[in-house]
């Protein structure tokens, strides 16, 4: 099944979403994605910041989609050309999204533990504008405990569901959900309810946003001050891989491994995330990879894989793949 | 409000229960179409009809039928959306509220004709007195073999079950009112896959409106072919037309499809005309989703023909001149009608109906609303008016469920057809602080007298 995204043609299986076609080419022309989470079942469609625009449906019929779709739950069709960043309609129908996203959404990134690793603000330096258009006040809500080890600022949250999915699918008791709807819904617990079980903090690894934070790891330091190292360590109830982020020979905090797309490679529990504190728990296996874009790879460098060879024709100095 | 069709019998007494309904017609579609002919003739007399959905987006209802997956070997459902809660609109619970077996009878031939053998009937909770009547008509058609096992002697069984809401307006929205019916959170979901295929429970599933429904007994009993000829072109049959506002006779009025307007607006056996014998100002043809219309785009089209009630003339023009007949809520506003406060009041009602599932409508329509409520009270800004049309511009089409279109349709054709009006708020912030009513009545007056009728308008 062959699918042009860009301009770029890629052959995929029945079935592949839009995005996934997208990831598997790379690149630029991946449309951003808030709620999609490509290891949650049923995710995605809720953001609207993948939306493309659907020039071709199929080789079969090759109208035009009337509206915009959402590119992590449309599926492919085969000959279908897809327009991501080459449609103006796309642009700006996504600038749209993003400043909706904003609209309730505190500036409090300097305070955010999350700053340095928010999708939001990687949205936000790509489509966002320049100054508000809005002079009403943003909703409000109290910081609130869930569970022992995780805090929910609803003020930040995106509603992208994520967190939904990750306590409907990881654990046998729905134990959080979303309240109310509209403008006012809201992430929360059952009554006075902790969220307790073994892989609760997952929530916090795939929430997009810092809307759920790790208790054991607030306010300690910014991510791009830490070191992320691969590391593992017998466990009984995950495959304990992971990712711990040091300072010196101090670990700070463990995460999932994610990749380049934000996603964690396996969920971890709880027990790896928030009580392994110790580097003597962990096998340390190296530095991780980190794009150059993102901030954290400040203060961080790591071998280049690629020869420099001189062109013997041009005199020139050039890197070889 | 006698009827032609859908209502016809309405004003017989008893005919709520099932001996009157029986002794003047009743059940005799269902007694024609079980024993004489064939689900798929049933669904190529419906297809033959032209029967569009009357729930507001008018897709014909045989081509609906047929999208259904017959191949799945899972169950399939019929669910009839009784949801009705969009502002304006009040014809299925009038036809429910007095006739309910022509519900039922349409039921059990839609049924049929799907192959259905468990029916549900999603109602609003709202209409909560209305689950009685349901539950009394079912148990008497069950009663008197017409619902449950082997009906009328043939192989044919099905059985119908009435599931109230529990009070949200998103809940009518199809995939919405699937989930509320599955015990879940009343959020849309997101389509493909379509209902037709992954529905209820996952079986192949087909949503239609109460009036469509109840449509089809009339259909089969005067087969296709004559109800195609009622109406005019693709527009075919009678509408239900629920009237409110402004006018002498408010209420729900079974027309045929074509009438004009001005003469639906203006004849004493349908609205009578504008109240208190003010002028016309503006109408909402099709319940509070579709867009606004002034007096003169009401009556004629921007290319000077009269306009009529249909799915085509209505929507002559596009959104720039035009507008939809929806569910067929018609609300009129007579001159002293403040279309900023309309507007405002409009989107009050869809930022709390919004599910907040998706971004744009979710944010979008707390933003309309809270920037209209500025400009109704007087604190509004110039910049407020294009700002208003720029969010309504990004919600419109990027959202799961047309909730974001039917948000922001009515705040941008306000402002598309009442520019003036929303510039007289920011200008005269005092004025509109103590008046609610058409402020810029005040300033300007421009009324047109119609040549032909000599009936004046806004």
């Amino acid at each position: 099944m062959k699918v042009t995204i860009d301009n770029v043609q890629v052959e995929v299986e029945d079935g592949t979403t839009i995005l996934q076609a997208a990831r598997k080419i790379g690149g630029k022309l991946v449309p951003p994605a808030m709620c999609y989470y490509s290891k949650l079942k049923g995710s995605g469609g809720k953001c609207r910041t993948c939306l493309v625009k659907v020039a071709q449906s199929s080789a079969k019929d090759p109208r035009p989609m009337p509206k915009l779709v959402a590119s992590c739950s449309t599926p492919v069709q085969d000959g279908m050309v897809v327009q991501n960043l080459t449609s103006p309609e796309v642009i700006e129908a996504r600038k749209g999204v993003v400043e909706f996203l904003l609209l309730n959404h505190p500036l409090d990134c300097p305070v955010c533990d999350q700053a340095g690793e928010c999708d939001l603000q990687d949205l936000s330096f790509g489509y966002g504008m320049d100054e508000t258009a809005t002079e009403e006040d943003r909703r409000e809500f109290p910081v609130i405990d869930i569970g022992e080890n995780i805090k929910l600022h609803m003020n930040r949250c995106i509603l992208c569901y994520r967190c939904v999915y990750t306590a409907g699918q990881l654990t046998d008791k729905r134990l959080h959900g979303v309240m109310y709807r509209g403008d006012v819904s809201e992430i929360s617990t059952f009554i006075g309810n902790a969220v307790t079980n073994e892989f609760s903090g997952n929530v916090i690894d795939v929430c997009p946003v810092g809307a759920l934070t790790d208790k054991t790891f607030r306010f300690k330091s910014r991510v791009w001050f830490l070191k992320p190292m691969n590391a593992h360590r017998e466990c009984s109830k995950c495959a304990g891989k992971t990712a711990v982020w040091m300072f010196g020979n101090e670990i700070y905090r463990v995460t999932g491994r994610k990749d380049e797309f934000g996603e964690v490679e396996e969920f971890i529990c709880n027990e790896c995330r928030f009580e392994k504190k110790d580097v003597n728990d962990w096998i340390i296996e190296g530095p991780r990879h980190i794009t150059r874009q993102s901030v954290i790879s400040a203060n961080h460098y790591e071998e280049s894989k690629k020869q420099s060879v001189i062109n013997p024709i041009e005199g020139t100095m050039e890197i070889q793949e | 409000m006698g009827g032609k069709i859908l209502l016809a019998g309405i004003d017989i007494p008893g005919i709520r229960g099932f001996d009157v309904y029986r002794a003047h017609g009743g059940y005799a579609a269902v007694e024609k179409a079980l024993r004489e002919m064939t689900a798929s003739e049933v669904g190529q007399e419906v297809n033959r009809s032209g029967l569009r959905g009357r729930g507001g987006a008018g897709f014909p209802t045989g081509l609906k039928w047929s999208f259904l997956d017959r191949k799945s070997d899972k169950p399939r459902y019929l669910v009839c959306n009784a949801d009705e809660s969009e502002p304006g609109t009040f014809k299925d619970r009038y036809l429910m509220q007095h006739l309910p077996h022509r519900l039922i009878e349409g039921l059990i031939i839609s049924s049929y004709a799907l192959g259905v053998n468990t029916c549900y009937i999603y109602i609003r909770g709202e209409f909560k007195y209305l689950v009685g009547i349901l539950e009394t008509a079912i148990m008497e058609a069950r009663q008197h073999g017409f619902l449950g096992d082997r009906i009328l002697g043939t192989d044919y069984s099905l059985n119908i079950y009435v599931h109230p809401g529990a009070g949200a307006y998103i809940c009518g929205e199809e995939t919405a009112l699937l989930e509320s019916l599955e015990g879940k959170r009343g959020n849309p979901r997101i389509k493909p896959p379509f209902p037709a295929f992954k529905g209820l429970y996952g079986c192949p599933t087909v949503v239609n409106n109460v009036e469509t429904l109840a449509a089809v007994g009339p259909i089969i009993l005067m087969g296709g072919e004559t109800y195609s000829k009622i109406g005019r072109g693709k527009s075919t049959g009678t509408k239900l037309i629920s009237a409110c506002g402004n006018i002498n006779n408010p209420g729900v009025y079974e027309i045929e499809m074509g009438l004009p307007v001005e003469d639906f607006i203006y004849a004493p056996e349908y609205c009578g005309g504008i109240a208190n014998d003010k002028y016309l100002k503006a109408v909402i043809p099709g319940g509070s989703s579709v867009p606004i219309l002034p007096a003169d785009l009401m009556l004629n089209t921007a290319k000077g023909e009269k306009r009529l009630m249909t799915y085509e003339s209505l929507a002559d023009g596009d959104f720039e001149t035009g507008t939809m007949l929806g569910s067929g809520g018609f609300i009129v506003y007579d001159e002293d009608a403040c279309i900023v406060r309309n507007t405002w009041n409009l989107a009050h009602f869809y930022r709390h109906e919004s599910c907040g599932q998706c971004s744009p409508c979710r944010e979008g329509t707390g933003w309309m609303e809270k920037v209209l409520y500025r400009i109704e009270h007087g604190l509004g800004k110039m910049s407020d008016i294009d700002l208003l049309v720029r969010v309504a511009k990004n919600i419109e089409g990027n959202t799961i469920c047309p909730l974001g279109d039917a948000a922001a349709w009515p705040v941008a054709s306000a402002i598309r057809h009442f520019r003036k009006e929303f510039e007289f708020h920011v200008k005269h912030p005092e004025t509109v602080k103590n008046i609610h009513h058409g402020a810029l009545n005040i300033e300007e007056e421009s009324l047109i007298p119609d040549s032909g009728t000599g009936i004046k308008y806004w």
